[in-house]
């Protein structure tokens, strides 16, 4: 809870973004056109507003590698509704729901059936995905009304889409309730010591359920923006966005062992981290060897400042 | 509940799944049917082996497969290049390339302090990008692949396969060392109590490093196997299959919190894992189904591991 | 073995400044001082976790390198730590050698090892065996498991590290036996402890710390308890009990035929405002349980509680239980009084800083401002920390679970002045401890607890040492 600190890693993001926009404006004549950002911010809405909870069950402590399973579940339920008829607004509800009930499920093992989180949610992960494939199989769902493209595909004020709109408010509504408020202050106490917040009359069982019933809501409405801008539902949609997603928020800054991290920090990581990828894109660079970009980030993002304390300590 | 009993309770759960199936499938006790299974289930206990390790000491691997892979392609793609090489080298060189994949997740876990989850999972992503890079997205298909090379996997042996057999010797060797080496019981000490550990002079970050290093090894060996095996290597090998190796852990009585655990245990759950597997097609339920019961099988070892570990509340006198 | 000199510093807080120690054989010497005198360091550089940055050690007359736990365990150094430093998953046998098993090329010889085991257990009488699961054993069987861990490697220096701070009086008789039966054996003992009861009937010599200097050491038969404080704090101690007199008012708290499965039974008792009521026995006795039951944490399985008013519970544990130490001083305080801070859920730093502040005042904490985090305090400090977030709360009850345990002279007057405060001005005071002295100092009443039921009621008038140690051990 440093805050100098916290304000010099999000100043270095914030410099690494600067340095991204003379890079890739640099590299591509067309970056630096409207049309283009508008497209570049896709790369990252949909991750980062599964971020944004993400990040604040993080500080508190526990994690959720589930969260891209959770997107595969609520897209085949979505699959399913619309495939019985439902309408635009009925399958979003559809979406949103499945992912709830599956965060809920998270909270459930983890406060009730006292699992630690990491394994609770590994086998979460495997249960949602297995179940996806399962009703899945190897078939395509893509059946859905025109008027479901509108979350994923529309825009709300020329280059605005909807989907970034979104982002931006709910990237606002959470860093104001976990910095001002004194809930906030509590999931920072919990993560920091979950036992002694315990003894301080913290309900603390009850913010982590919150917090993962929240985290598999807001994958839920990934879900949504993910289907409804591809217009299809593989078992496979949303594969290996757990990794990506849990690299913006520890890029952002959030601590790994809980406590620490800030919303503007996260945001700020998940634009640099969508414009990364969008220039690699540019450049042609194929998905899985971004992959190993994100994977080597996430490790450098944990490894270099616990090198730096090394290093220090050695000075001692 | 010791974890001798409850590896007993667990055989007696795995044979019982055992005989149900062969009363309703009575092919499936057939000697060349049984083969089969230990066959299909080999690798499995073989990274499990290797995975139960590494929960021992309070560690996770989730890079487990991608390990498996990217050696596997390497294996493939020597044995492409040089085809007269022999199998020794190859075994040599998938146990050396899977070594220091491992070794490079244990250095981070100790040297640094991370947290394993973190680790292996931006480990996991790099190795299967490095396969893409190495084999520049291509496979490696059974006519590439030398005689020699894809045999020894297959070749029998008092009607086993030696991939089977491979899988008994080192679990023997599990079995036995885990309880009589030196190395295990430190192994078995920096998982219970990393503190009391580093007291008793026990770099408890060490064992770790030592733990992900042969864990690494076996996963690399493994890639050989599976590539020789199945005659085909690619980007995708054994995607997801770390989920089963460490469902098959623990269901086998491996405990999450580290300490805990025992080589009987796991291969069981390898067993009981690939009873499950093979007998799906029986009973009439898709493939697809795997990752789903995989789930569903860690989810419930998890959750009862749990509750054993409740705190025993033992102040009142017993009444007698 | 003789120490002089050591010096060790971290970053740039010295632990020790110039160290000497002497340990001679066939003699239990008692090392005291307050906390951060230096002693744990001490040990930890004995047992060869720390190295020092300057100083000699020797023993039998030759300079020795204590590099690393191994070495130290060669040296025949053996500690006996205050945190039972047990491996549950292990069998007893294997935690007596864990590290150095009897082997060859590298295999376990099992059937060696738990012979080996078995005999230096028969040595202690201990009342468990080599092959029981050491998670099975109670803390003060692991306390001598560790004695046994030391004797196994031969040790002639043997160390104990406050080892009597979770015992109770039966389990310490045991001890005091062990301790007196290897001091006969020849070795040279090191007691640690803030008992001063204890050192004068184990200990032959003394030595004194206080800020990582050796003050003074000699005979333990030339020296009295006064001089010994005097010596630790280095300025005499104002009243230690400063006990104000009350009538008690309306009754706060009633609690009754209150049980918990396995912890408490059978629990029926009432607490008067303006009244301290002292909960003594021995740990494990089933206090912590019921306070936790009291204050919430946990459910009850049958009987009722009535309260009135706002309870508050200082745990036992100050510092995984009773603070966030990473937080400030601010942050902690304000933690249980977000709600009353942030009435709508806004927060302002600034009202928190003025609320610790306020504290900070209040009850003389030696902070260097709100903003201080709590880790960097001393423990008496972090304790009135805990105290103070809870105080805050203006609460009607006020459990304090063992208040004072292992904080120092100074702090300790302090935190009696506080609760004796609370109480006059009209609050109910639950006081957990195993300390009798305070217990006695400070209860108008005192309740006896033993294996989870309550096994004697004492007024002030009526309560004297013997009477509580024999209704909390078996009489």
């Amino acid at each position: 809870m440093k805050p100098a600190n916290l304000l010099r890693w999000e100043s270095m993001l914030a410099v690494v973004l600067v340095f991204e926009f003379i890079l890739f404006s640099a590299l591509s004549p067309y970056f630096l056109s409207v049309d283009t950002l508008s497209d570049a911010t896709f790369n990252f809405t949909e991750r980062a507003i599964v971020a944004l909870p993400l990040a604040m069950l993080i500080i508190a402590g526990e994690i959720d590698i589930s969260v891209a399973a959770i997107i595969a579940l609520a897209s085949v339920a979505m699959g399913l509704a619309s495939a019985n008829g439902l309408d635009t607004a009925g399958i979003a509800t559809v979406g949103l729901g499945t992912g709830f009930l599956a965060g809920c499920i998270n909270g459930a093992l983890v406060t009730i059936g006292r699992v630690p989180s990491i394994v609770a949610t590994i086998g979460t992960m495997t249960l949602f995905r297995g179940a996806a494939y399962a009703v899945l199989g190897d078939r395509v769902l893509k059946d859905y009304p025109e008027t479901f493209a509108v979350f994923g595909q529309g825009y709300l004020l020329g280059p605005i889409s909807i989907e970034l709109a979104l982002f931006a408010v709910f990237a606002i509504s959470f860093g104001v309730f976990l910095h001002r408020t004194r809930w906030g202050r509590t999931i920072f106490a919990i993560g920091a010591n979950p036992v002694a917040s315990r003894f301080a009359g913290v309900a603390v069982n009850r913010y982590r359920f919150a917090l993962f019933a929240l985290t598999g809501l807001f994958s839920g409405l990934a879900a949504v923006l993910l289907t409804s801008r591809l217009g299809s539902t593989r078992p496979s949609i949303a594969q290996g966005w757990e990794l990506e997603i849990i690299s913006m928020v520890i890029l952002g800054g959030v601590s790994v062992w809980g406590g620490k991290g800030s919303i503007p920090g996260v945001v700020l990581a998940a634009v640099v981290f969508g414009l990364v990828t969008f220039g690699l894109g540019l450049m042609n660079i194929p998905g899985i060897v971004m992959s190993i970009f994100t994977g080597t980030l996430l490790i450098l993002v944990v490894a270099v400042p616990a090198l730096v304390n090394r290093s220090r300590e050695n000075r001692r | 509940m010791s974890s001798h009993r409850r590896d007993l309770a667990f055989a007696a759960l795995t044979l019982a799944l055992f005989i149900a199936v062969t009363i309703a499938f009575p092919g499936f006790a057939a000697p060349r049917n049984l083969a089969g299974l230990l066959d299909d289930t080999a690798i499995l206990i073989l990274l499990a082996l290797g995975q139960m390790l590494v929960i021992l000491v309070r560690g996770i691997d989730l890079s487990i497969a991608a390990n498996l892979a990217l050696c596997g392609m390497i294996a493939a793609v020597l044995d492409r290049t040089w085809p007269g090489m022999g199998v020794g080298p190859v075994l040599a060189l998938t146990l050396a390339s899977g070594a220091l994949l491992g070794a490079f997740n244990g250095l981070l876990v100790w040297k640094l302090r991370l947290p394993p989850i973190v680790v292996t999972l931006g480990t996991m992503s790099i190795y299967r990008g490095a396969i893409y890079l190495l084999s520049k997205g291509a496979w490696v298909n059974e006519n590439e692949m030398s005689r020699g090379f894809l045999a020894f996997p297959r070749s029998e042996f008092l009607g086993l396969t030696l991939l089977s057999w491979l899988a008994l010797a080192v679990a023997a060797v599990f079995v036995f060392g885990l309880r009589r080496s030196r190395l295990a019981r430190d192994l078995y000490a920096a998982g219970g109590n990393p503190d009391a550990a580093n007291y008793s002079g026990i770099d408890a970050g060490r064992m770790q490093f030592i733990a992900y290093t042969i864990c690494g090894a076996l996963a690399g060996l493994c890639g050989y196997l599976w590539v020789a095996r199945f005659a085909v290597a690619y980007t995708d090998i054994a995607l997801g299959f770390e989920l089963s190796v460490i469902a098959a852990c623990l269901i086998g009585g491996v405990a999450i919190a580290g300490g805990v655990g025992s080589a009987v245990g796991v291969v069981l759950g390898c067993l009981f894992i690939g009873i499950i597997r093979s007998s799906l097609p029986l009973v009439g339920i898709s493939a697809f189904w795997q990752m789903f019961i995989n789930g569903v099988v860690i989810l419930v070892a998890v959750l009862l591991s749990a509750r054993q570990r409740e705190v025993k509340r033992t102040i009142l006198e017993v009444r007698t | 073995m003789t120490l002089t000199g050591i010096r060790k510093s971290f970053g740039g807080v010295r632990a020790l400044e110039s160290a000497n120690l002497d340990l001679p054989r066939g003699a239990v010497t008692a090392l005291i001082g307050e906390n951060g005198a230096g002693k744990s360091t001490l040990v930890k550089i004995l047992s060869g976790v720390y190295q020092p940055d300057a100083g000699e050690i020797r023993i039998d007359g030759n300079a020795v390198r204590i590099g690393d736990p191994q070495a130290s365990r060669a040296m025949g150094i053996g500690v006996v730590h205050q945190e039972c430093l047990a491996f549950d998953n292990l069998s007893v046998a294997e935690n007596l050698f864990v590290n150095c098993q009897p082997a060859r090329r590298g295999l376990v010889n099992l059937s060696a090892m738990r012979a080996q085991a078995t005999a230096v257990l028969r040595d202690l009488d201990a009342d468990f065996d080599a092959d029981m699961p050491a998670g099975r054993l109670s803390i003060a069987q692991k306390h001598v498991m560790q004695i046994a861990r030391a004797l196994a490697h031969e040790s002639r220096v043997l160390i104990f590290d406050e080892p009597t701070a979770s015992l109770s009086q039966r389990e310490c008789a045991e001890l005091f036996r062990i301790v007196h039966k290897l001091r006969d054996a020849g070795c040279a003992l090191l007691f640690i402890s803030h008992k001063f009861e204890e050192i004068f009937e184990l200990a032959d010599r003394y030595a004194v710390f206080r800020d990582g200097v050796s003050v003074s050491a000699g005979k333990v038969n030339e020296v009295t308890g006064d001089e010994l404080i005097r010596l630790m704090v280095g300025r005499p101690v104002e009243q230690l009990f400063p006990k104000i007199e009350t009538t008690p008012g309306p009754e706060r708290l009633r609690v009754d035929r209150l049980s918990r499965a396995g912890e408490f039974e059978d629990i029926s008792f009432a607490l008067r405002s303006g009244e301290i009521l002292g909960i003594y026995g021995l740990v494990g006795a089933g206090r912590t349980e019921l306070a936790q039951v009291l204050f919430g944490i946990n459910e009850a399985d049958s009987g009722k509680v009535t309260m009135d008013g706002d309870i508050a519970l200082v745990p036992e544990d100050r510092q995984t239980q009773g603070s966030i130490l990473p937080f400030s001083v601010a942050a902690n305080i304000a933690l249980p009084n977000l709600a009353a801070l942030a009435p709508h859920g806004w927060c302002r730093s600034r009202d928190e800083a003025q609320l610790a502040r306020q504290w900070i005042d209040r009850l003389a904490i030696k902070a260097q401002g709100p903003a201080q985090p709590v880790q960097n305090l001393s423990g008496g400090n972090q304790q009135k920390v805990v105290i103070a977030k809870w105080l805050a709360r203006r609460p009607r009850l006020l459990i304090l679970d063992e208040p004072t345990k292992g904080i120092d002279v100074g702090a300790k007057a302090a935190v009696h002045a506080v609760t004796s405060e609370f109480a006059r001005d009209g609050g109910g005071v639950l006081m957990i401890s195993s300390d009798l002295p305070e217990i006695l100092g400070m209860s108008d009443r005192v309740l006896v607890m033993r294996r989870g039921r309550l096994r004697g009621e004492f007024t002030r008038e009526q309560a004297t040492s013997e009477k509580l140690l024999r209704a909390a051990s078996h009489a």
